[in-house]
């Protein structure tokens, strides 16, 4: 190995067994719920046979409701003074939920604002994905994007640049209590994922 | 890019992340059973970085009490097994400390059970052991914790499969781009060249970055031995520079010029 440069360790499966050392109380909360604005995201995770991933771990990334990460490696600062986790019921931005035995998920958050992207463009609303389960030797990442959000999803450049016969699958249905999202893991209906 | 005076009102200057290649696991892995149905059977799809991905939760105070990190006094009494130290600092590629990061861990017991309803093993549990760690790192990157050593516990991929002794981390750095969650394991285990897991990593280097090094420097004598576990997490651009690829590039490590 070189003595030089630090080599980045290799990632290994969560396996199984993770529930009593990584779940949090309050995991699936990203802000409490019944702060104005909250929403409920959640659906279900598949297997290439169709059955549900009963032992994943779902984690979300997000920006605020003005669009801000509360981080020094946005070089915006903290725009609004919504960011730095003051926002309406203690905003975390990352969200942490196992899958349970119908292969279900939710979290409570704000529905993201608008942030730049690559090329300086504002992106739609969005929430990262990291799916983690027993027979993942590495992450599985995904995007959220919303329903109710067609002209923003329409000039999105990570959205447009998908397929377009499978956007959709990176799309959350707009439902009475929120959005439902669901992941497929295998076959014709599956989730689009990015290599990260 | 000191000659790039033209900034766009618009655009950002963010740090740059690669896609990392020839260091993690082969997805699809069938010698793991657990991977045929649930490795996305498509390509994954290009994903230009944004800010969601350069920033992250910057977890720590709060998620962590003390004595999070010793998990040999988490009871009324000490459990049984091997008592070691588990030690080691969390930097980026390029070698910059990841300070203040949450570290979380996880293991079996001295028996190769884990205190997780799930598991069936018909070992023994430890009344006085839950094997569960959290720590954040010190303003070097670095984390240690007191713990017994897990024991090899056999599962059934495949017949007569045991999993080598090992202990789960979890790793956040600074960006969601560094996330990382991983296995460390211990010197010398008669176990690797069964292990489906561990030898998804196809890289031979890459692979030995996940066993700690017996670390005698670092025991406590007559209390525990100790092991040291460095963790490389996928780190920022440092220059554009097309001379330093190479260098950064752990499939040409072995490449002894």
């Amino acid at each position: 190995m070189s003595p030089l440069t630090p080599s980045l360790t290799p990632s290994q499966t969560i396996g199984p067994f993770y529930h009593h050392a990584l779940l949090w109380a309050d995991g699936p909360e990203v802000v409490a719920p019944g702060t104005p604005g909250a929403i409920r995201i959640h659906g279900r995770i598949l297997d290439g046979a169709g059955a549900p991933v009963a032992d994943g771990l779902v984690e979300t990334w997000q920006a605020d409701s003005d669009g801000g990460f509360d981080h020094p490696d946005d070089p915006r600062g903290t725009p609004g003074g919504t960011a730095g986790g003051t926002a309406g019921g203690g905003f975390r931005g990352f969200g942490r939920c196992p899958t349970d035995e119908t292969g279900s998920w939710s979290i409570t958050t704000l529905k993201p604002g608008r942030e730049p992207g690559a090329d300086g463009r504002l992106q739609a609303p969005h929430v990262d994905v990291s799916l983690y389960a027993r027979g993942l030797l590495n992450r599985l990442v995904t995007r959220i994007y919303f329903s109710d959000e067609a002209d923003a999803n329409a000039e999105d450049a990570l959205l447009t640049g998908v397929e377009p016969d499978r956007r959709a699958t990176l799309v959350a249905t707009r439902e009475d209590d929120g959005y439902r999202f669901d992941i497929v893991l295998q076959g014709e209906r599956s989730t689009v994922f990015f290599a990260l | 890019m000191s000659s790039n005076v033209d900034h766009a009102r618009s655009s950002l200057v963010l740090p740059r992340y690669r896609v990392p290649t020839g260091v993690h696991p082969e997805l699809m892995s069938p010698d793991y059973g657990s991977t045929r149905l649930r490795v996305p059977d498509r390509p994954l799809n290009k994903m230009p970085l944004t800010l969601t991905e350069v920033t992250g939760p910057l977890l720590g105070e709060g998620r962590v009490r003390e004595s999070d990190a010793d998990m040999t006094r988490q009871h009324a009494g000490e459990p049984i097994g091997e008592r070691i130290i588990v030690h080691g600092r969390v930097i980026e590629e390029g070698g910059r400390a990841v300070a203040n990061t949450l570290v979380e861990v996880w293991q079996a017991n001295s028996a190769g059970r884990y205190a997780h309803a799930s598991d069936e093993h018909p070992a023994p549990h430890d009344p006085n052991f839950t094997g569960v760690g959290r720590c954040l790192t010190d303003s070097n990157g670095r984390f240690r914790f007191t713990t017994v050593k897990p024991a090899a516990y056999p599962w059934l991929n495949h017949t007569n499969a045991w999993r080598p002794a090992h202990i789960h981390f979890s790793l956040f750095g600074r960006a969601f781009t560094q996330r990382l969650i991983t296995q460390m394991y211990f010197p010398g285990d008669p176990l690797f060249y069964q292990d489906p897991i561990m030898l998804a990593v196809r890289d031979e280097g890459a692979r030995q970055r996940l066993i700690a090094e017996f670390d005698l420097a670092e025991t406590v004598p007559e209390w525990a031995l100790a092991y040291r576990f460095d963790i490389v997490l996928l780190g920022p651009d440092a220059t554009p520079m097309e001379g330093l690829d190479n260098m950064e590039d752990p499939e040409h490590e072995e490449d002894d010029r």
